[in-house]
């Protein structure tokens, strides 16, 4: 049956064709819906991890135990999660096991723009790349009966264009794949001894799964009427080509990136007169085929940043491509801003109030560094708020205490902000943390982690007590706040700031979009009590404007949280009565 | 046929995914090739959010390129404005004539631009503006702005009505169908 389905969509279907029966992943645009879906399927087990480390781990653990497993994470959490990647491409698999790493080309919400094909090379793990939703289902069933075949983990590289594009797919039945555990200290416990039986079986399969890419038909030649000219793509790059060439030129398209075929691309390289690599970020392709001695342009041509699209290829070819008109005016950014009745509002405004150094982290709250609020100094990667403090006040040797915080998200902590904290205990600075708690994993979409109580599917699961946890650690002065309440956040933050051990202040009210939660009634402003201070402006509240002169209310996107209210001097925001 | 292409642009949380959502549904029961890009995570908090609609014989690429797009949805005034560049010389700008301002608006850093259908006009755009927000809540909810623009983008599109209409059946949940339902007609007959 055809149906339209997003590229993570599809995976997930690949998964439960596939027969996976075991996931376990953290959530990271754009790779968080493989897992959600993946979670419909009553074949499956899916859960979400603490981290993605914690993930791949508990993966590896179910193929061993002969279930087809899987763990999704986006770029960045591949680097989390390195530390098993490697070393599992040495152990292999008992039943197959697939690992789908998402890229974020342009960051349209990442820190950074690596390009995971790297991991592959390093780690040794063949992986296969996608170039539309259908390729996304049948490779991740390929992935498995290649992982078994060739008993290795597969990578399986997504990226934001593939994993959040929807295009036509047709469906399969699942199959069942079980396997029985079979003690094995040689292939399975990586101490040196045995590693070093290991790697050359890696080396081994390496060459294996080379000899299968020359006729594996994920990688083929498609044929053209001009041969002056060969492309050699994958991915989305493919698509922005063929939009651009059709059928004109040949082109080699890659399924499987790592490893790649020798002979393949030597006999294509024999059928041009030019050869040109398309590929977005790193020269991945072109540096293989430089290796083989290849003559090839690649990134002389194409950027290494950012993402292509068919007018990049076009234009760089001596196509002229279309532009539509531009108005005169200075159309103004609309970014994204932190939602009205935001909770991370009012504690960001506090920070800002007391001019501290803020160490930020990762997720809904390091919008907190865009204006008028732009109250974060830094952000690094998931848990480097409170690490980061750390160093910084150990370095300034006392100076910096009272004036530096670390602010970090309740998954964010529970994914690596835990161990940065028992840092701070254990080698004793003097550093003030604050959990934003807002009860969900905001950003990537609302999904469940250890400190809401509940599970992937929805239902009650053991909550982690976060004033426990601390205490645990070695933090003696652990404080909640209401972030709604300005006078309480100002009064801990500062009394906390002042002591001379390590704290952390809990700010605790759950996410505004979060179904359960009940608005006030909206705010609204008395025009004559109005003195057009502007004193409500500077929490940059979506529903607040000015409007000749007065401050209004959207009353369409105010929940009536109040904090402009507490902000005013005159009185002049109020809750509307009845 | 030729790849037609339908730019979706608003606010993020204005519901854009629906529409193209329904759209998507609309076009696989016809036939064709389809590919719809979306945007998730960062840039849906409040900022400016653009989904592409892709269909015809064979759809490669997945977005829609400066001068390519047939017609641009636009949930809100400003966001039409941003995304003129991207129409094709005799395409169709859909707009919802409602103002959101945006961060740098209501800090003071930026001023939302006056009188922008006119100055659109005047470019030579084809254009169409009206308060479909007024409409949705006419029919029961300002949620259903997207409802609203799809009945009017559906004057230009040769499916019928009943087409329209199971599509709708097929992505809005059953208890707002009604409301969807006239939300659409009153695109439709706007």
């Amino acid at each position: 049956m055809k149906k339209l389905m997003l590229g993570n969509e599809a995976l997930a279907r690949g998964l439960y064709e596939g027969g996976c029966s075991f996931v376990s992943s953290y959530p990271g645009t754009p790779s968080t819906e493989i897992t959600e879906f993946a979670a419909k399927y009553e074949d499956i087990y899916a859960e979400w991890a603490p981290n993605e480390k914690v993930a791949m781990e508990s993966a590896f653990g179910a193929c061993l135990s002969g279930k087809r497993s899987f763990c999704g994470m986006k770029h960045v959490g591949l680097n989390v999660a390195a530390d098993p990647l490697f070393t599992i491409s040495y152990t292999g698999v008992n039943a197959g096991m697939v690992i789908a790493v998402a890229d974020d080309p342009a960051m349209h919400s990442s820190q950074n723009e690596q390009d995971s094909r790297h991991y592959a090379k390093a780690s040794k793990m063949p992986m296969l790349e996608p170039s539309d939703s259908m390729e996304a289902l049948e490779m991740t069933k390929l992935a498995f009966e290649l992982s078994e075949k060739f008993d290795t983990p597969f990578l399986l590289k997504m990226c934001t264009r593939i994993a959040h594009s929807q295009s036509v797919v047709e469906t399969g039945e699942r199959v069942e794949v079980s396997k029985t555990y079979e003690k094995n200290p040689q292939k399975y416990i990586m101490m040196p001894g045995n590693a070093k039986l290991r790697h050359p079986i890696v080396e081994e399969r390496t060459r294996a799964l080379v000899e299968y890419a020359e006729t594996a038909t994920i990688n083929r030649v498609e044929k053209g009427e001009d041969s002056s000219i060969g492309f050699i793509t994958s991915s989305t790059s493919y698509q922005y080509l063929k939009e651009v060439f059709g059928d004109k030129y040949p082109v080699l398209k890659l399924g499987m990136i790592y490893p790649m075929p020798e002979k393949l691309l030597k006999d294509f390289a024999n059928s041009v007169d030019r050869l040109v690599v398309v590929e977005e970020l790193d020269g991945f392709i072109e540096d293989h085929c430089n290796n083989l001695g290849l003559n090839v342009e690649g990134k002389e041509i194409f950027s290494l940043i950012d993402e292509l699209s068919q007018n990049k290829v076009a234009e760089k070819f001596g196509f002229e491509t279309l532009c539509g008109a531009k108005l005169e005016d200075n159309i103004p950014n609309r970014p994204p801003v932190m939602c009205a009745g935001c909770p991370h509002r009012g504690l960001f405004y506090t920070l800002a109030k007391n001019k501290l150094t803020v160490m930020g982290d990762i997720g809904c709250y390091t919008l907190g560094a865009v204006p008028p609020l732009a109250a974060i100094d830094t952000t690094i990667c998931m848990g480097a708020s409170i690490s980061g403090l750390h160093g910084f006040n150990k370095a300034n040797g006392g100076e910096s205490d009272s004036k530096t915080v670390a602010v970090i998200g309740d998954s964010t902590f529970m994914h690596s902000g835990m161990t940065g904290l028992v840092n701070i205990a254990y080698n004793s600075s003097n550093s003030t943390v604050i959990i934003l708690d807002n009860s969900i994993t905001g950003m990537t979409g609302h999904q469940q982690n250890p400190t809401t109580g509940f599970n992937l599917k929805g239902d009650p699961a053991s909550k982690i007590d976060l004033e426990a946890l601390c205490k645990a650690v070695g933090i003696a002065r652990v404080r909640v706040v209401d972030p709604y309440n300005l006078a309480e956040c100002d009064k801990v933050i500062k009394e906390e700031l002042a002591v001379s051990e390590p704290s952390v202040i809990i700010s605790r009210r759950p996410c505004a979009l979060l179904k359960y939660v009940k608005y006030s009634k909206p705010l609204v402003v008395d025009p004559d009590k109005c003195k057009s201070c502007k004193m409500c402006m500077k929490i940059g509240c979506p529903a607040i404007s000015m409007k000749n002169g007065k401050a209004v209310v959207d009353n369409t996107l105010c929940t009536g949280c109040g904090v402009c209210g507490q902000l005013c001097k005159f009185d002049a925001l109020k809750a509307e009565e009845d | 046929m030729k790849t037609k292409n339908v730019m979706i642009v608003g606010v993020g949380g204005q519901g854009s995914l629906l529409a193209s959502k329904l759209l998507g549904k609309l076009l696989l029961t016809k036939g064709y090739d389809i590919k719809v890009s979306e945007v998730h995570g960062m840039s849906q908090r409040g900022g400016s959010v653009v989904t592409y609609v892709r269909f015809g014989d064979k759809v490669y690429s997945p977005v829609i390129d400066k001068g390519e797009a047939d017609f641009i949805i636009s949930f809100e005034m400003l966001e039409a404005a941003r995304y003129t560049e991207y129409l094709k010389p005799d395409g169709k700008i859909i707009t919802n004539t409602q103002q959101i301002n945006p961060m740098p608006v209501i800090t003071g850093a930026a001023e939302y631009p006056e009188n922008l259908a006119e100055k659109i006009k005047a470019k030579g755009i084809d254009l169409i503006a009206f308060d479909a927000l007024k409409l949705a809540e006419e029919a029961g909810s300002s949620k259903a702005v997207n409802i609203v623009l799809m009945g009017m983008l559906s004057k230009f599109f040769d499916f019928t009505e009943e087409e329209w209409q199971n599509a709708i059946e097929t992505s809005v949940p059953p208890k707002f169908l009604e409301l969807n339902k006239k939300a659409f007609k009153l695109g439709a007959n706007a």
